[in-house]
């Protein structure tokens, strides 16, 4: 994935300008930056939910600007979301079977789903690898809050994605569950390209092999967490100000 | 703690058998319905009572694949149902059209009219959908008043009656209140069982993901906007068919069929007897249209009674009946 340039206007706002950047497969790439930064528009636009005002984006050499939103995960890029955005009447397994389905049929009014194998199979085994098997039939809503992150997550990578776009996948969690969903993330990270969008700066240290800073819609600075941390400049917008922010 | 255990154990096996039930009751979900619908006629005080639950629990069937598993409030069905019978009405007594192709051309109608409702309506959400709904479906009312050399105008569509059924072998004789009945429950059987299938299908399971969460449903990878329209034409489809099915039964077609106040009455038996269940509509319809019977002999005020009725069930058990009554079993 790599953007060139990329600029998004609200009316008089403008959230980001001449934001330049490229991801390379196989890495965790973090964007951090101080509230108001630009970095949900970002990520907004990275997952195709908003289209950007000026610039490019492309994924494995195409541009993606005609691209419908529903058409990215076809094309190898899913997202998690920040507030968790699952289906909550529905059972956990039906979350992930219905997601899994849109790879094998999203139009079919004959056929009967339950005759869908492979989708219900996927999403089973899904659910094991985040430790969800056990709630399967129980409907979402009620799932404790660190299980709806989980299955959030299980959501986005039924789709085997090559890019997952997490946004904020620890909001909310205690530290324990913050350790279980960077193993998570750690264990993710073998088979793609994942890019993060956090507040918790230990965690992003830690876990990133590269940091994006934003900071008032343009690009502060793009380096590994030890040049982040040495930067002077992050230092005085971002880490100084908010230190402690664990 | 032996006699702990024991109190422990005795709830597990009727549990278990409150969900075996209800599960049971889903799968046979089709020949259940047309079983019920077999007694109707004999239990209901009146067989013109139990065409009228037919007719309408189609509409309200049809009505809830988009208000209760797509999540789409519309206050405009009357049209589709308006439309089917006008379509047929009109095809019978102006151009001698044999019933069946009548019917035909009825569902066509009601389909292409709401492929076009549908496309201007999608494109807004919440209640901006229902108002323009509302207000398409007022055009096709005002339309309809207006087109009187077609449509009777203020007076209705009449002239044309439909007394045989012309089938390839036999006749039948659609002028026998109970034969009539079970003609035309032939039918609603057919459309009940392309219900269930339909919920039963991947598509199915899609409408129910978009009423859950949209957005998510669209990073799923889901084009929301097509499987809402689909989803539209479907439910039109079904309550045009019930349409042609009124306009055969009646043999005359009202203008209060299209009339709003019909949509909100399609609004209020599927949210009477639980939107979002394959039963609910039906029995709210049953419900809406015994109530309707009963009180209309006490008194000419009989809506206030209904009214009443519906805002104690809007309050206190927003499920509906059978949607009440599906999770009181759970919780058993």
């Amino acid at each position: 994935m790599s953007v060139t340039n990329i600029g998004k206007q609200f009316g008089g706002l403008v959230a980001l300008k001449d934001v330049t950047a490229d991801f390379r497969e196989g890495q965790i790439t973090a964007i951090i930056g101080p509230n108001g930064a630009g970095k949900s528009t970002f990520f907004n636009i990275l997952s195709g939910a908003l289209k950007p005002s000026s610039g490019t984006l492309r994924f494995r050499g195409a541009d993606m600007a005609g691209v419908p939103q529903h058409d990215y995960v076809h094309r190898g890029i899913a997202r998690s979301y920040q507030i968790t955005n699952i289906f909550p009447n529905l059972s956990v397994l039906e979350n992930v079977r219905v997601a899994a389905q849109a790879f094998r049929s999203r139009m079919n009014i004959w056929a009967d789903r339950s005759a869908d194998r492979d989708s219900e199979d996927r999403a089973s085994a899904m659910l094991a690898s985040v430790g969800l098997s056990a709630r399967a039939a129980t409907p979402a809503k009620f799932l404790a809050h660190g299980q709806q992150r989980a299955l959030e997550i299980a959501i986005a990578l039924v789709a085997d994605p090559a890019l997952l776009l997490l946004d904020e996948p620890t909001a909310g969690m205690g530290p324990e569950e913050t350790r279980e969903m960077v193993a998570l993330i750690e264990k993710l990270a073998a088979q793609r390209t994942i890019l993060l969008v956090e507040h918790k700066m230990k965690m992003i240290l830690g876990l990133s092999d590269r940091v994006l800073v934003l900071h008032h819609g343009q690009m502060l600075a793009d380096g590994t967490p030890k040049e982040i941390q040495a930067n002077s400049e992050v230092r005085r917008v971002y880490l100084g100000q908010n230190d402690g922010y664990a | 703690m032996s006699v702990i255990r024991n109190a422990e154990l005795v709830p597990a096996p009727a549990r278990r058998s409150f969900a075996a039930l209800f599960s049971n009751v889903s799968r046979w979900r089709v020949p259940l319905s047309i079983l019920a619908l077999c007694i109707l006629p004999w239990v209901l005080p009146s067989q013109a009572l139990a065409v009228n639950v037919l007719i309408y629990g189609l509409v309200a069937v049809g009505y809830n694949l988009l208000f209760g598993y797509t999540g789409l409030l519309s206050f405009g069905h009357a049209a589709f149902f308006g439309a089917g019978a006008y379509a047929t009405g009109i095809a019978i007594g102006a151009f001698g059209v044999h019933w069946f192709i009548a019917m035909l051309i009825g569902v066509l109608v009601s389909g292409l009219l709401a492929t076009v409702m549908g496309m201007l309506a999608i494109r807004t959400r919440g209640i901006y959908f229902s108002m323009v709904t509302l207000a398409l479906a007022q055009l096709v009312y005002y339309a309809a008043l207006q087109a009187s050399s077609w449509t009777g105008g203020e007076n209705g569509l009449r002239g044309f009656t439909v007394s045989t059924l012309h089938l390839p072998g036999f006749s039948v004789n659609f002028l026998d209140p109970l034969v009539k009945y079970y003609a035309i429950m032939i039918v609603v059987a057919g459309a009940l069982w392309f219900v269930s299938r339909v919920l039963n299908s991947p598509f199915g399971a899609v409408i129910e993901a978009i009423r859950e969460n949209e957005t998510r449903a669209r990073a799923c990878g889901y084009d929301v906007e097509r499987t809402k329209l689909l989803s539209f034409i479907l439910s039109g489809i079904l309550c045009g068919l019930a349409g042609t099915l009124s306009a055969m039964h009646l043999s005359i077609v009202p203008l209060d069929s299209l009339h709003y106040h019909t949509s909100g009455l399609i609004v209020m038996m599927t949210l009477l007897g639980g939107a979002g269940s394959f039963f609910g509509p039906f029995i709210g319809a049953l419900a809406f249209l015994s109530m309707e019977d009963i009180f209309s002999l006490w008194t000419s005020n009989w809506q206030l009674i209904v009214g009443v009725i519906f805002i104690l069930f809007v309050l206190y058990l927003p499920k509906g009946i059978w949607g009440t009554l599906i999770s009181w079993g759970k919780s058993r």
